[in-house]
């Protein structure tokens, strides 16, 4: 009954249909406006017996009679439009709900957990206040770290830092969509709260000394936030010092460490037969797997190069097309017939101190520098690291630090075709165990194995508008066709839709100010919520 | 609460025909039986029931004897009364209420009483602060909707609406609340929804 007092100025409407898998249907309340109401705003349920929170999927017009269509009143008076406003017609919303709060006393020890029933009949739906925000996503404190708001509030959506290493995660979106101002977040995070050690293979050189933001304005990189604990490592030695970075390394590689297997990813790139790479190994058989490259590389006298293609059974053309294709590889100039020291071993050092450390290309932007790069040095570390694992389980040491590989353009690595072979299939599927995960960042998440992305504990997308791209980082989800509208209505800018293992339910959120000097500030010591004042689930109920 | 001493209310008829639903009065002047759409009340032992009133007429008292036009040589209508004066005792006015509610022990019921008002019972006009109280709650608002009357009912719904108004300090506010109302009860009657909201200006 309208005579009936609202009270509440949050409150929205009332629940009148839905189920658990397409979630509930709200009438919105005459005098709630349907313009106000936007996919991916968070609200709350107060049921019978317990507190349900879930996000608006869908918003729509409707009518009790299907008439008014047809003759529509006269809405020029603006009585008779407000006499009508949400009685004749009125605005619908669907609301998924994700997660429940019972009000007896071990549920609300318990916190939140997944939904499994739907609320009452005419259940009051409300939006969330800044304290349901709080409740669910809890506080910026030495494990939570604050990434952004929810749409139209000004509360804190924090992302627990220590669940989000534990499993490999993604970061997708549309090009320009804001996937590296997000990821240079996700790094701060996982370094302010120490959570882990990141090795980023920085293809575009933005994450450790500067960035540029869509303006043109500088932004810090992580280095220049974090000094100490912070290393820039560059194959390109003249471009750092162009940029005015101060490198911490300089990256060379000996072909003495390139081993077939390097090569095999890069099939495609180089433009190698299968031939090619079945030579590769003939190869490495007959020189031995540390000097194959260089004795290739060197072969000039025609004579012996007969004798070698004859004594393999190499046919020529394939010998032509693996030489063309390795002649390639000596336009890096990082890649040295002996490399001075080992990089492998350097960066290993230096994340065992628990110091972070930043790959440049500089110049090398190339798939095929970045790829034979990343899943080298990531093939060598993963082999340390996992020997390191395995020692800690048998002798009952401590485990090494949680490591944090972050690549870039990750369809290049994690295609259906490559995922089986390179190291980053094998670290996103199972490395968890040996305490390393991926963070990749793609925008074409359609061309990443679907087993890959599968097994993203959580994934942040921004804007994705490609039907199969959605569909893909969708994989698993539940409520993946609700979350499809709110996912392709997110804005082009700072905007993201976060969901898994890391945060409590999926959330869309406004992504965290970073470039002022207040945010540099805030990264660097964050203020942490006193404890004490900390918000008691009681509260919800008192 | 009840409102007002009977005794200072001012009466303006006496029931002459009653059911539960309705209740017909003879006004005790001729020709001024209160206006469409305003609230009444007559009192049966410890009830007050409230009508709103749908209908007037003026007949002559005798069914048999019709009225005949007089006025052919007169100036004005009035001058026909004075130049007549038995004709005042001659005709009434009666007018007709339909029960929207009742009183009892101080409790506002928006419903039908227990037993219809009796006859020969006075009838007052409420005052606007005891229209006020009343139409707090639209709740009567179905026995106006779904009766069954010799005239338009939704213009007595109308006219219900605007007398109603005046008794309250915000009457747009008040008009869009009744408004909302009626919407949500005449839900598949959209065009007579649509009538009823254009009179209400």
């Amino acid at each position: 009954m309208i005579s009936q007092n609202f009270g509440d100025e949050n409150r929205l409407g009332i629940v009148v249909s839905g189920s658990l898998t397409k979630g509930v249907e709200v009438k919105l309340d005459p005098g709630i406006s349907v313009e106000d109401m936007v996919v991916g705003r968070y609200v709350t349920i107060e049921g019978e017996k317990r507190h349900f929170f879930g996000t608006i999927t869908e918003v729509s017009l409707e009518a009790i009679d299907p008439k008014i269509a047809v003759a529509p009143p006269d809405i020029s008076d603006p009585f008779i439009a407000e006499v009508i406003a949400g009685t004749t017609v009125y605005g619908k919303l669907r609301v998924l709900p994700h997660l429940t709060l019972g009000s007896d006393a071990t549920s609300i020890l318990e916190g939140p957990q997944p939904v499994k029933t739907v609320p009452a009949h005419f259940s009051v739906v409300k939006l969330a206040s800044p304290r349901d925000v709080e409740l669910v996503f809890g506080s910026e404190d030495e494990r939570q770290f604050y990434i952004g708001t929810p749409l139209d509030m000004e509360t804190k959506v924090c992302l627990d830092v220590k669940k989000f290493v534990e499993r490999s995660n993604g970061v997708f979106g549309k090009s320009g969509t804001g996937k590296t101002f997000l990821t240079r977040l996700l790094l701060i995070g996982i370094l302010q709260k120490q959570a882990a050690v990141s090795l980023v293979f920085d293809m575009h050189s933005e994450y450790g000394w500067e960035g540029q933001d869509e303006r043109g304005h500088k932004v810090k990189g992580l280095k220049q936030l974090f000094q100490s604990r912070v290393a820039i490592f560059s194959l390109d030695e003249e471009s750092s010092r162009r940029r005015r970075v101060n490198t911490d390394f300089i990256v060379k590689i000996g072909y003495d460490e390139i081993e077939p297997e390097d090569i095999e990813l890069l099939r495609q790139t180089l433009n190698l037969t299968e031939a090619s790479v079945q030579a590769i190994y003939q190869l490495a058989r007959e020189f031995g797997e540390r000097r194959w490259l260089e004795r290739l590389l060197d072969l000039k006298d025609e004579e012996e190069t007969k004798q070698l293609v004859s004594k393999l059974n190499i046919h020529e053309s394939t010998y032509r097309n693996l030489r063309r294709g390795m002649e390639n590889l000596r336009r890096f100039p990082f890649l040295v017939p002996q490399a001075p020291d080992n990089s492998v071993r350097r960066i290993l050092e230096y994340l065992d101190r628990g110091i972070n450390v930043i790959l440049e290309f500089g110049r090398y932007e190339d798939y095929a520098a970045y790829i034979l790069v990343a899943n080298l040095l990531t093939r060598r570390i993963h082999t340390r690291y996992r020997e390191k694992m395995e020692r800690a389980m048998g002798e009952d040491l401590a485990r090494p630090r949680p490591l944090v590989i972050t690549i870039e353009e990750a369809h290049r690595f994690l295609n259906p075709e490559l995922s089986a072979q390179t190291i980053f299939g094998l670290i996103a599927r199972e490395m968890r165990k040996y305490n390393v995960t991926l963070l990749v960042i793609d925008q074409r998440p359609s061309a990443i194995d679907e087993e890959v992305i599968s097994q993203l504990g959580t994934k942040i997308t921004c804007l994705l508008d490609n039907e199969r791209d959605i569909d893909n980082v969708l994989t698993g989800v539940p409520g993946k066709s609700e979350l499809k509208v709110v996912l392709s209505k997110l804005e082009t800018k700072q905007q993201a839709l976060i969901f898994g293992h890391a945060v409590p339910m999926p959330v869309v959120i406004k992504t965290r100010e970073y470039g002022s000097a207040e945010s540099y500030r805030e990264f660097v010591s964050p203020r942490l919520a006193d404890r004490g004042q900390r918000l008691e689930t009681d509260d919800l109920w008192g | 609460m009840t409102w007002g001493n009977v005794e200072t209310l001012v009466k303006i008829g006496e029931v002459i025909e009653a059911s539960g639903s309705q209740f017909v009065a003879q006004c005790y002047k001729l020709h001024q039986p209160p206006p469409l759409g305003s609230l009444v009340k007559t009192k049966e032992g410890s009830i007050e029931i409230y009508g709103v009133v749908f209908n007037a007429e003026t007949h002559s008292l005798e069914p048999g004897r019709r009225p005949i036009a007089r006025g052919s040589e007169e100036p004005g209508g009035e001058d026909v009364f004075q130049a007549n004066p038995q004709l005042a005792k001659l005709l009434t006015t009666d007018f007709g209420a339909l029960v929207v509610g009742y009183r009892e022990g101080g409790e506002l019921c928006h419903y039908l009483p227990p037993r219809p008002a009796c006859i020969h019972s006075f009838v007052y006009l409420c005052p606007l602060e005891e229209v006020e109280d009343f139409s707090h709650s639209l709740d009567f608002l179905p026995l106006l909707v779904e009766t069954n009357l010799p005239m338009p009912v939704d213009e007595v719904i109308a006219a219900c609406f605007r007398y109603f108004s005046q008794a309250h300090a915000d009457r747009r506010t008040f008009l869009v609340k009744a408004g909302k109302e009626l919407a949500l009860l005449l839900g598949g009657e959209l065009k007579r929804l649509n009538s009823i909201l254009r009179k209400l200006k």
